[in-house]
């Protein structure tokens, strides 16, 4: 796992370039600690920061292919180049390293562009093509490693973070106001779009090819379900998925370094722990969380599952006093403001992992998108339930039911719970019917924003806009794909692989690995019916299947705890009062000119206080905080603050 | 049916659901659920305002939008129960 950067354009003079690129590089020392590299040449520039996982004595980059006319700067891994390396040898291609990144360079320089359906793996490379004086960026299918860019005076320039775009003349970082109200709607923005303004994310699954001045977007691979009716269920579906992951996980534990594993206690991680067990070589070293409030800890069945995995698991504990020690750093590593403090402990664990000498872990992330795990896929069934029988005095109140760990809604009414939940009021066509309550409750939390961010978005309407961006198709997908698209299309990337994914592990260069995230998992899962996901009610159904037999029966059975940490209750421990105080000043408020400073200062004291427990509160309160962080770090506290032009 | 009810009932919803913000009308008859000012966690802080502030014992019968969903609506119920 590395950084990349880099330019092309004739916008870098040739005597400027090595020590821009040496910045670049150097902005993303977190990613790759290991080594620095850069490549120069008129009108291009690559930069390479490096952590060293698979060839650590000649897997330096940027690598050049034998005739030295295509250059490489890869960030990721293709976890199939053993396969691939021997099919290219046995076609008579000869490699000098033994590198997975050669290996994309050969591939690249037999088929094209086309050689990224080869590859089975986490990436996002700049490919430089001097014969065709062509730049080619790409990004892995699920959108695991990032890849941001800009065009400053018609030079393109990109970076696996923003941070290291900053260190070009002539950029300055503004927050996109339409960024800002599609993390307040829908937990992240849309790709392309990001936080910054002038400064486009590539999309995953998608690829850009630049030649000089024209740059083509387009995608290379899509996430794609079967219309609805029209599923062919496999004849042994639960051994083949088990096969499929044993293979995802095998071909993920490849690395000339050791492998860890995060281990949640949740079926997800311990299924992958239980694998990657049975195949690393020597005893499996696995890493866990856990907090001080008793809601949201979990050790007592990470505890079992290690004894009974017989893995050496390593622990760290995570309370309010680090969730607001961390908070500001961890918004500076995401780079977007965020609507919960769910990255903070997720931060601990890699520092975790760091210091106790290892730079990779396998983690369980994907499965509750690829396989239906979460519970607004659950909920999403109750309401359409609900909704063929409106005003039923029970039906309702098997929310209660779906959230046991909310004990604010033990004490609602079946009326109450109907509203909340618009049970029998959404459209059960609506493309979003799946997430509306979701979207609506944290869209609240706009309450709070200024006059004139009100002003800067006039009548722009966030979930409209994702509507407008789905596929064609999605209308003829069952409403539970739909679902999945929804979260494994946008919020996964945008979201849960990026701020609680790749920032916070790369933060201290750890290497995320997600075997429920190979291609081959999750098209194999698109196709399968959905009750094999969802059964009535029970969630994730052929894995637990798969996990019987492979992780203690009572992970299988326990019922889903979905990772949780504490949000403005966090804030409500006296060590916070001076981060929010600065945070949330009347002065920091007017300079960003966000928020209403008058209707923060009564949230402020509410979150202070320990009472800004409801949904719209709590969301809010992390919305304006984390906000607050983004402008300081990236636009107050920045010394060049000139606009690009 | 007091004023000052109706004016205690209005207040704790503008300082706490609206932090402040009375530049919107607050009719007594305005449903708080539909305009979102409460949502599902929110309405124990209106629940917990009621049993502290008029002394009221509130069952979790009484937690339903006919006592509680409008300002004219919970001032009826305080009235209803203080008067049981």
């Amino acid at each position: 796992m590395c950084g990349i950067a880099g330019f092309f354009g004739s916008g870098v003079l040739p005597d400027a370039a090595p020590a821009l690129l040496q910045r670049l590089a150097g902005t993303l020392g977190h990613r790759g600690p290991d080594e620095k590299g850069t490549h120069a040449a008129p009108g291009i520039g690559l930069a390479h920061a490096r952590l060293s996982v698979v060839g650590l004595a000649d897997g330096q980059q940027p690598m050049a292919d034998a005739s030295g006319d295509l250059v490489i700067s890869y960030n990721g891994e293709i976890f199939n180049y053993v396969e691939l390396r021997e099919r290219l040898q046995a076609r008579g291609r000869r490699f000098s390293t033994g590198s997975d990144t050669e290996v994309i360079l050969h591939l690249y320089d037999e088929m094209g562009t086309a050689c990224l359906d080869e590859l089975n793996g986490d990436f996002a490379f700049a490919l430089w093509d001097a014969r065709r004086r062509s730049l080619w960026l790409a990004r892995d299918r699920m959108g695991v490693r990032p890849l941001y860019y800009t065009d400053i005076g018609g030079t393109l320039f990109f970076a696996s973070e923003v941070k290291a775009l900053m260190q070009v003349q002539g950029f300055a970082a503004e927050l996109d106001p339409v960024a800002l109200d599609q993390v307040f709607t829908l937990w992240a923005p849309i790709a392309p779009r990001t936080a910054f303004k002038g400064v486009s994310e590539l999309p995953p699954g998608h690829m850009m090819i630049a030649q000089e001045h024209e740059r083509m977007v387009r995608p290379w691979w899509r996430l794609e379900f079967p219309r609805d009716g029209e599923f062919e269920t496999p004849a042994d579906p639960v051994g083949e998925l088990g096969a499929l992951l044993e293979d995802a996980t095998h071909i993920r534990l490849r690395a000339d370094v050791p492998v860890g594993a995060y281990l949640s206690g949740g079926l997800d991680s311990s299924l992958i722990t239980a694998l990657a067990a049975r195949l690393a070589p020597g005893r499996l070293e696995t890493f866990s969380v856990g907090f001080r409030s008793a809601e949201h800890d979990e050790s007592r069945w990470q505890a079992e599952v290690a004894e009974r995995l017989g893995v050496a698991n390593h622990r760290v504990s995570c309370g309010e006093e680090e969730i607001v020690a961390d908070f500001p750093d961890i918004v500076a590593h995401a780079e977007c403001p965020v609507l919960r403090t769910a990255p903070a402990p997720l931060y601990r664990l890699a520092g975790l992992v760091r210091d106790n000498g290892m730079k990779v872990a396998l983690t369980g992330e994907g499965a509750d998108e690829v396989f239906a795990g979460y519970d607004i896929f659950r909920e999403a069934a109750m309401r359409r339930f609900c909704a063929r029988q409106p005003g039923s005095a029970r039906r309702p109140l098997l929310f209660q039911r779906l959230y046991p760990y909310l004990p604010q809604l033990q004490r609602q009414s079946a009326d109450y719970l109907a509203h909340f939940f618009s049970a029998g009021t959404d459209e059960l066509t609506d493309p979003l019917f799946s997430h509306r309550p979701r979207f609506r409750s944290t869209a609240a939390a706009k309450l709070f924003y200024s006059p004139a961010l009100k002003d800067a978005l006039g009548t722009y309407d966030a979930a409209a806009d994702l509507t407008a961006q789905l596929p064609e198709e999605f209308g003829r997908w069952h409403p539970l794909n739909q679902a999945q698209y929804l979260e494994t299309r946008f919020l996964l990337p945008g979201y849960i692989l990026s701020s609680q994914g790749d920032r916070v592990m790369m933060a201290h260069g750890v290497e995320g690995r997600f075997p429920f995230l190979d291609h081959r998992v999750v098209a194999f899962a698109a196709g399968l019916h959905p009750n094999l996901k969802l059964r009535g009610l029970k969630e994730k159904f052929i894995l637990k299947e798969v996990a019987r037999g492979l992780v203690p029966n009572s992970i299988v059975s326990r019922p889903k705890q979905p990772y949780r940490a504490p949000d403005s209750q966090a804030f409500s421990v006296p060590a916070a009062r001076p981060v929010v105080d600065a945070a949330l000043s009347d002065g920091a408020l007017a300079e960003a000119g966000l928020f209403n400073a008058g209707m923060v200062e009564k949230l402020k004291c509410k979150a202070l206080n320990g009472r800004a427990t409801s949904f719209k509160d709590n969301t809010a309160f992390m919305g304006v905080l984390s906000t607050q962080f983004w402008h300081r770090t990236f636009v107050a506290d920045q010394p060049r603050r000139t606009k690009t032009g | 049916m007091s004023d000052a009810v109706q004016m205690k009932i209005r207040d704790f919803i503008i300082e706490n659901f609206l932090f402040g913000d009375d530049s919107q009308p607050l009719p007594g008859d305005l449903s708080l659920m539909e305009n979102d000012l409460v949502d599902s966690t929110g309405i124990l802080e209106l629940v917990s305002f009621l049993e502290e502030g008029f002394g009221l014992k509130v069952a979790d019968a009484d937690i339903v939008p006919a006592n509680l969903d409008s300002i004219d609506r919970i001032a009826a119920f305080i009235e209803r129960k203080k008067a049981a």
